[in-house]
């Protein structure tokens, strides 16, 4: 009723009588300006100096790190580029595993997390309208609740003594507990279980507005259901697809808390290495070096992600 | 076709909710255990919780995560907001795809890069100005940055969709730009604004690896907190404090939800009470 009606209402184009003023013409910059300097100086910015940290050198000194541009006292200005750091990353075999390590595990929960949240999309598309409200409650629910206190609970699902081996021995299945606490697998369910949400809702909003006369014409023309699924739903759900695999692999590649709490020594993904370089070894320029690698790295998803979100929006 | 879902999608649907849920159930069962051995039960007690109101170093990391999380996203709500405003109302403007480059970034960027850049801005600066001091004023500033980031997605979809009509009618009848806007269409994403205080707050409040970067000596947020203690293993006081928060957040959430629902069924009524 609302839509009918104020459908036919045409948009008035027309130029207001009221005066153009120098706030008329410029006020727009009052809401613009404010965010945008905001993030500018404290978002934007901030890259370009760990981009120049990353050539300094340590020094014994607060900050830990030697001045790229200095000036000497005949006003001669010095820029002391520094390109050991780079170097080092390439030399220092640790970095290059730490960042294939990185991208291996980011990339298997990435396909578990589609694996599993896919279906999960799926059942939640077709269910009616008003469970669909629910379940999506549901689903949201745990993203709002602390994400380092749901890796702590998932210790005491997965440790020695938690509930799966409890389970698991208890029904014979296995004779002795399965070590999984400080080990790769660990680390997988880690992120499984804290971005699944972020799978789920993209996909999700995808496959609602998907048509579902589509589907039936496929029937129509005796499609079994496999294969109308082969052939409709899973194209159009590409950009879903995307949009939720890069919200999942993208910030576990640099994920931090769960290879720490959940995984083994052996599990040296590049967000443990630049944390251990920072607060261990304090050698910020290295740090940076790592930080700036990683980045570059993360350009390409990124990218994607961004063409795919904002193409999913316009629709 | 509409109804017809397959056993599987539902068995799927059911254990994938499952899986998001039982850590947590099991965690609040816990820590209700007497014993402080994490393996046995030792009956059922509450010696966990009263054993956290005496805990100074928990209690003071808390009051300071409230006050960051309550400055952050009402700070986060303004600049968040006017973002979206710019964006959706402004079609056309110099740095307009930086802005929105900037309002998309912090959601996909790793935190952890988040925190060493603004980390290293931040001693740049007290370097060059003498200011902020490394605590409380540059956790808010970093939390800030991209908890707006948040705000502004939430913000604008909703304003995308929200009808610009009445807005249009405030101004033919006289109404200036500014006040059009507050009188009809801020109340029509009211909502939204809501939503996404309690977003940012709920982020800002769970924040460990930036807070961990751009903090100082002294300062220690709830995360920082915790982390240091969960590191080392599982502890039953940590299990009492965890529950206790998802707790409190779930009921706000689902709180909020509600009160959303039903200011949302009562402006469709209202609408459709007016066109009667």
């Amino acid at each position: 009723m609302t839509q009918g009606i104020t459908q036919q209402v045409p948009a008035p184009n027309a130029p207001r009588a009221i005066g153009s003023g120098w706030f008329e013409r410029h006020g727009k910059w009052f809401i613009i300006l404010p965010p945008l300097l905001f993030l500018l100086i404290f978002f934007l910015i901030p890259f370009a100096f760990a981009f120049t940290i990353s050539f300094a050198d340590t020094a014994v000194r607060v900050p830990p790190f030697t001045d790229i541009l200095t000036v000497s006292p005949d006003w001669h200005i010095h820029i002391t580029l520094n390109l050991g750091n780079f170097k080092y990353l390439f030399t220092d075999e640790v970095y290059g595993l730490a960042y294939f390590y990185s991208l291996k595990t980011a990339f298997f929960s990435t396909l578990i997390c589609l694996a599993l949240g896919y279906p999960m999309a799926l059942g939640l598309a077709r269910t009616s309208k008003s469970t669909q409200s629910i379940l999506l409650l549901i689903i949201i629910l745990p993203f709002w609740t602390s994400f380092l206190l749901r890796v702590y609970a998932l210790e005491g699902i997965i440790r020695e003594t938690g509930l799966l081996n409890t389970a698991l021995l208890w029904l014979g299945v296995i004779d002795h507990p399965l070590k999984i606490m400080r080990t790769t697998y660990a680390v997988y369910a880690g992120i499984v279980y804290s971005y699944l949400p972020f799978m789920v809702l993209p996909l999700f909003a995808t496959l609602e507005k998907l048509d579902h006369s589509l589907l039936e014409a496929a029937g129509d023309l005796g499609s079994p259901p496999w294969r109308a699924f082969l052939d409709v739903t899973l194209p159009l759900s590409v950009p879903g697809i995307i949009a939720g695999s890069m919200l999942v692999f993208i910030p576990a590649i640099g994920e931090f808390v769960i290879p720490t709490l959940l995984g083994g020594p052996n599990n040296l993904m590049i967000g443990r290495v630049l944390w251990d370089e920072f607060f261990g070894n304090r050698d910020w320029p290295v740090a940076s070096a790592v930080a700036i690698a990683f980045l570059v790295l993360l350009v390409g998803p990124i990218a994607l992600y961004q063409h795919y979100s904002t193409k999913q929006l316009e629709s | 076709m509409q109804n017809r879902i397959s056993p599987f999608l539902i068995s799927i649907l059911c254990i994938g909710i499952a899986v998001l849920y039982i850590p947590m159930l099991v965690l609040i069962g816990y820590s209700f255990n007497a014993s402080a051995l994490v393996s046995v039960w030792g009956g059922f007690s509450t010696t966990w919780y009263t054993q956290l109101v005496r805990n100074d170093q928990i209690l003071d990391a808390a009051w300071l995560s409230l006050k960051i999380g309550v400055v952050v996203s009402t700070g986060a709500l303004i600049l968040g907001t006017l973002a979206a405003i710019a964006l959706v109302r402004f079609k056309r403007f110099r740095g307009r795809l930086l802005l929105t480059g900037m309002v998309n970034a912090p959601l996909v960027m790793p935190e952890i890069i988040t925190g060493i850049t603004q980390l290293l801005l931040f001693i740049s600066m007290l370097q060059l100005f003498g200011w902020p001091h490394r605590g409380f004023t540059t956790i808010v500033i970093a939390h800030i940055a991209f908890c707006s980031a948040y705000v502004t997605i939430t913000v604008q979809s909703r304003l995308f969709s929200a009808d610009r009509s009445l807005e249009e009618a405030a101004m033919d009848l006289g109404a200036g730009p500014v006040r059009a806007f507050i009188d009809t269409t801020l109340p029509a994403i009211a909502p939204a604004l809501a939503s996404s205080w309690l977003l940012s707050f709920t982020l800002s409040l769970d924040d460990l690896v930036i807070s961990s970067f751009v903090s100082g000596p002294g300062a220690s947020t709830l995360p920082m907190v915790i982390f240091s203690k969960v590191k080392l293993g599982v502890s039953p006081d940590v299990n009492a404090l965890a529950s206790l928060i998802i707790c409190l957040v779930g009921v706000c959430v689902l709180f909020t939800g509600y009160l959303m629902r039903r200011t949302e069924q009562r402006r469709v009524l209202d609408a459709q009470m007016a066109e009667l």
